[in-house]
C-alpha cells in the first residue's frame, strides 16, 4: 500500500452495545486499531446517529429532520445483538434497506452461540459475527472489510473526476470482490 | 517493599486467581489493552464491572421479594450479568449465572434465590481478589516500576 493512501485511510467505526463494560471494551479494542470510534448505547441512538428515524408511519429511508449528524461518515457499524426495543438484527436490516447507508458493513457481536441467529445475521448480510468476550484477533478481522468500503468510494470518486484508478490501494495477494464496480486491473 | 518483590506478588497472586478458577484468559486480555497511553483501563473496566453487578444484584434482589415474581426478567438479569462477567473474565461468577438461568427455567422461587445467594457469594469473593490485585498493581505503580505481562 502506498504511504500517500495510508495517511488518508481513517476509518470511523459506530459501535452499538448496551452494556456499559462491553462498550468500554470494544471502543478500547477499536481504538488499538487505530480507528475513529463512536460508541453508542442503544439500537435507537445508533438510528439517530446514523440519520435513519425509527418511524413506524414512513420506510426506513426517512432521514429527521436534524440533518448535522447523517454527514458523519461512518465505515463500519459493529452492533450487539440482543439489546432492548432495536435489536442488532433490527439495525441490520434497516442499514441494509437504507439507499444512503447500504453499503456499510455490519457486523453483528452475540455472547450467545446459536447457529440460526448466526446464519441469518449472515444471511441479511452481516460481514461477520463475533461471539462474545470479543477479542483483538475479532477486531483484526474488520480491517479487509473497511479497506474494500474506501476503495469503492475512492473508485467512484476517480471515475467522477477522471483520475487515474487506485489499484495500489489493495496489496497484490488480496482478492477483491466488488458488488458493482470493477477496479481497473 | 521493593520493586521486583512486589512485582512477583503480583504474578503470584494472579496466577493463583486463574488456577483457583476465579478468573479466565479474558482478564489476561483486559490486561494486554492495558498500555501507557490506557494506564488505568484494567482498573477502569473493573469499577464498572463492580457498579453494574452492584445494580444487577440489587434488581435481581427485589424481583425476586415480589409477590408474583417476573422470571423472564429475572432471566433477562441474569443474562446480562452473565455477559458481563464474561467480559472481564470472571469465571466463577459467569458459571454460577449460568446455573442461575437453568433454574429460571423451572420456575422454583427457592431455587432461584439460592441461585442469587450463590451468585452473590461469587461475586464478592472475585470482587475482595479484584481490590487486592489492583491494589498491587498500584503499589508497584507507586514504587516506580511497571505491571508485569501475565503468562497466557
Amino acid at each position: 500500500m502506498s504511504s500517500g493512501l495510508a495517511t488518508e485511510m481513517e476509518f470511523h467505526v459506530l459501535a452499538v452495545d448496551d452494556s456499559i463494560i462491553d462498550r468500554k471494551l470494544i471502543e478500547r479494542l477499536l481504538k488499538t486499531s487505530s480507528y475513529q470510534v463512536t460508541v453508542v448505547e442503544s439500537g435507537v441512538k445508533a438510528l439517530e446517529f446514523l440519520g435513519l428515524v425509527d418511524d413506524e408511519n414512513t420506510n426506513s429511508n426517512c432521514i429527521s429532520n436534524n440533518r448535522s449528524t447523517h454527514h458523519v461518515e461512518v465505515n463500519l457499524i459493529i452492533t450487539d445483538y440482543s439489546m432492548p426495543s432495536v435489536t442488532g438484527y433490527d439495525l441490520l436490516r434497516k442499514i441494509k434497506e437504507s439507499a444512503m447507508l447500504k453499503d456499510i458493513p455490519v457486523v453483528i457481536m452475540s455472547s450467545e452461540n446459536i447457529p440460526s441467529r448466526i446464519n441469518n445475521c449472515l444471511e441479511h448480510g452481516a460481514k461477520e459475527f463475533f461471539l462474545k468476550p470479543v477479542q483483538q484477533s475479532d477486531v483484526n478481522k474488520l480491517r479487509p472489510h473497511l479497506m474494500r468500503g474506501k476503495c469503492r468510494t475512492q473508485n467512484q470518486q476517480n471515475i467522477i473526476n477522471k483520475r487515474k484508478p487506485l489499484e495500489e490501494c489493495l496489496s497484490p495477494d488480496r482478492t477483491t470482490r466488488f458488488n458493482d464496480l470493477a477496479l481497473v486491473q | 517493599m521493593e520493586v521486583d518483590q512486589l512485582q512477583r506478588s503480583f504474578l503470584e497472586y494472579t496466577n493463583s486467581l486463574f488456577r483457583e478458577g476465579f478468573l479466565d484468559g479474558q482478564f489476561g486480555q483486559l490486561q494486554l489493552l492495558q498500555d501507557e497511553s490506557n494506564p488505568e483501563f484494567v482498573f477502569e473496566v473493573v469499577s464498572l464491572f463492580f457498579e453494574d453487578s452492584e445494580r444487577i444484584l440489587n434488581d435481581l434482589t427485589l424481583a425476586l421479594d415480589q409477590q408474583n415474581v417476573d422470571f423472564k426478567k429475572i432471566d433477562a438479569h441474569v443474562h446480562q450479568f452473565k455477559g458481563s462477567s464474561s467480559s472481564i473474565g470472571a469465571q466463577r461468577v459467569r458459571n454460577a449465572c449460568i446455573a442461575f438461568r437453568n433454574f429460571c427455567e423451572g420456575q422454583n422461587v427457592e431455587a432461584c434465590r439460592r441461585c442469587l445467594q450463590q451468585v452473590k457469594q461469587e461475586y464478592l469473593l472475585v470482587k475482595t481478589k479484584l481490590e487486592a490485585l489492583l491494589r498491587l498493581e498500584q503499589q508497584i505503580l507507586a514504587a516506580g516500576g511497571v505491571i508485569p505481562m501475565l503468562d497466557s
